[in-house]
């Protein structure tokens, strides 16, 4: 951005100070316009039903936070339940996702084994159809191993994701060999070699790989929607479903319950946002 | 990117290994540790994707209502019943329409914050948490604002409110499919949750621009704006474009979330091909058959798609 004529330099000058209050204004204009549902999760959460409803609208909640606890004591809503069945599903995903992916994607990279090419075109042609197009099949394949309603049900079909494999491999093709190679002359095998030198210099790639897979562990909705058949096995986001169709759950529960399943996330994203544009920014991560 | 480079490494790296021979027992045999690292994943990749998908190729040839061990063998029968079936045929050109307003507005959008937020020389991190934050927003949520406090029909809801101060009567949004403001409700939900994701994609596109273009155009008398974004910008952004509109459309191909809480099952309208799949496959007749034919119809479908992807992007990473 550096400019090399005097002639360039006045023309930004000139442009300079209407130029950039324009560009902020633009910017504040579209930055507000994406705050407002976040805004009214927060009103509305905090608000009275009538508050909610009524006719005037008011800015600003009576700050309702008795809300928080009339939530969590209401029997026919158990939404402290399916908080806690996300956050099981969530992290057992994440876990189990960087387990068997990592290592996958290891060996793919940096195992020289003369068949390892065979093996890593099998991984890309599941990459040719997502695994939300495959639902059917597999709730097949789930409900004849008797795995409907439970925790396994929910995690183990979708641990093996070829995409983050995929992305490991591609990460692990760049990781410098130096490393490994010292390893291996202090008499590490390939075993060794991973879990003291390679996983803990990766740590910032598993931040974002593990930030992705938690995020959509926790937001995913078709599947756990198909296998949690029993309101028990419900996580948070089919529970929120349920409560856009039942007419008996209140408004300010109902935002409230959102609000809760928002805000953990929001903290996660932002305490971990750098890794993760880096990662989106050099691999295209969908989440 | 950096495949080539690692490739052209990888060469001497077995006399390298070599050179640590003596080191090698179990522990340094690559086929062994090979099968160590990928056996637990391909293991599970076999389980849960190879035979799930063969075993629908093979339900979608027989009469399996309500159960996934047939023996009635019907032919095509189950294709021909999805294909003549006008609620599948409608759910493609559901996701056609919607595809139609939703990949370029979400380009044009994630594209024009890029370059607002490229600008910005103070609080440009803010900026960017500010847009890239609805990403970490389920679609279920989303769905329930959107539906409940946003475009609710009656006149607390906030489009209705802002309405009323202009004069406008309420407006049901949702609940009536003609005239379809359905759409405006899906389609700016599904933006605000997509934009900043994509517009993460366009800020590193638009970093890797070499500045030297815009002092040359500048020399050469170009106009900064139009002209240098038309003739070097856009340009310069054309592989980050084609593929976020690839990934747009392949997202908007699975749409099921947004499309369940806001138009639900029972509408006659605005039905997604997952959503007809959910009926046929797990609604009251619990067909596993026609719901296998149309999941492979679809996978099919999508798979031109991906690997016309995979052809532009270039997937193994190889540099063009």
């Amino acid at each position: 951005m550096t400019t090399t004529t005097p002639h360039v330099d006045k023309r930004r000058k000139r442009g300079g100070v209407l130029g950039s209050a324009g560009l902020y204004i633009a910017v504040s204009v579209a930055a507000l316009l994406f705050l407002i549902p976040f805004y009214l999760i927060i009103r509305n959460s905090l608000s009275t039903d009538l508050e909610i409803t009524g006719p005037n609208w008011k800015v600003l909640p009576s700050f309702q936070w008795g809300n928080i606890s009339e939530l969590f004591n209401d029997p026919t809503v158990e939404f402290g339940r399916s908080l806690w069945n996300s956050t099981v599903i969530a992290v057992l995903s994440t876990i189990g996702t960087l387990l068997f992916c990592s290592m996958a994607g290891y060996g793919l990279a940096r195992i020289p084994y003369k068949h390892a090419n065979k093996v890593f075109y099998a991984v890309l042609a599941t990459l040719m159809v997502p695994t939300a197009v495959t639902f059917v099949p597999s709730f097949v394949l789930v409900s004849s191993l008797g795995w409907i309603d439970t925790y396994r049900g929910m995690i183990v079909p979708g641990l093996f994701s070829g995409f983050t494999c995929f992305l490991f491999r591609q990460y692990f093709l760049g990781f410098p060999k130096e490393l490994e190679e010292a390893a291996r002359v202090d008499g590490l095998g390939y075993w060794g070699a991973y879990w003291r030198i390679v996983v803990p210099n990766s740590l910032n790639f598993f931040a974002a790989i593990a930030t992705i897979t938690f995020i959509s562990g926790w937001n995913a909705f078709l599947w756990p929607l198909v296998i949690g058949q029993d309101p028990d096995s419900w996580t948070v986001q089919v529970a929120l479903s349920s409560f856009i169709t039942n007419q008996t759950v209140n408004f300010h529960l109902i935002f409230m319950a959102t609000a809760i399943s928002i805000l953990p996330l929001v903290f996660v994203f932002l305490f971990l946002q750098r890794w993760l544009v880096q990662g989106i920014a050099q691999t295209g991560i969908k989440g | 990117m950096s495949t080539t480079t690692t490739r052209g490494v990888a060469q001497p790296a077995p006399a390298k290994a070599s050179s640590a021979r003596p080191r090698r027992g179990l522990r340094g045999n690559p086929t062994l540790n090979f099968w160590l690292f990928t056996g637990p994943f391909l293991i599970g990749l076999v389980i849960f994707v190879f035979v799930p998908i063969g075993w629908s190729a093979w339900l979608s040839f027989f009469d399996a209502r309500y159960t996934v061990t047939p023996s009635h063998f019907v032919g095509f029968d189950n294709y021909k019943q999805i294909l003549t079936n006008s609620n599948f045929s409608g759910s493609l050109v559901t996701f056609t329409v919607f595809a139609a307003f939703i990949v370029p507005t979400t380009w044009a959008l994630s594209l024009g914050l890029a370059l607002l937020v490229h600008r910005l020389r103070f609080m440009r991190a803010f900026f960017r948490s500010v847009f890239f934050l609805p990403t970490a927003v389920s679609y279920v949520a989303a769905a329930l604002i959107w539906k409940m406090s946003i475009f609710n029909g009656v006149r607390f809801g906030l489009a209705n409110t802002v309405m009323s101060w202009f004069g406008v009567d309420n407006t049901t949004w949702i609940s009536n499919p003609t005239p379809p403001w359905y759409w405006l409700v899906i389609v700016t939900l599904r933006l605000w949750i997509q934009a900043g994701f994509y517009m993460i994609l366009f800020l590193a596109a638009l970093q890797n621009i070499p500045p030297e273009l815009y002092e040359a155009a500048a020399i050469d008398g170009a106009k900064p704006g139009w002209q240098t974004f038309r003739y070097i910008t856009l340009p310069q952004l054309r592989a980050t474009s084609t593929a976020v509109i690839l990934l747009l459309l392949i997202a908007a191909y699975q749409a099921f979330d947004e499309f369940f809480n806001i138009i639900g099952t029972k509408a006659t309208w605005a039905q997604t091909p997952l959503m007809e799949l959910y009926k046929t496959a797990l609604g009251t007749d619990q067909d596993y058959g026609a719901g296998s034919a149309g999941a492979v119809i679809l996978s099919l479908l999508i798979c031109i798609v991906t690997l016309a992807q995979g052809k532009i992007m270039g997937f193994g990473g190889g540099e063009k």
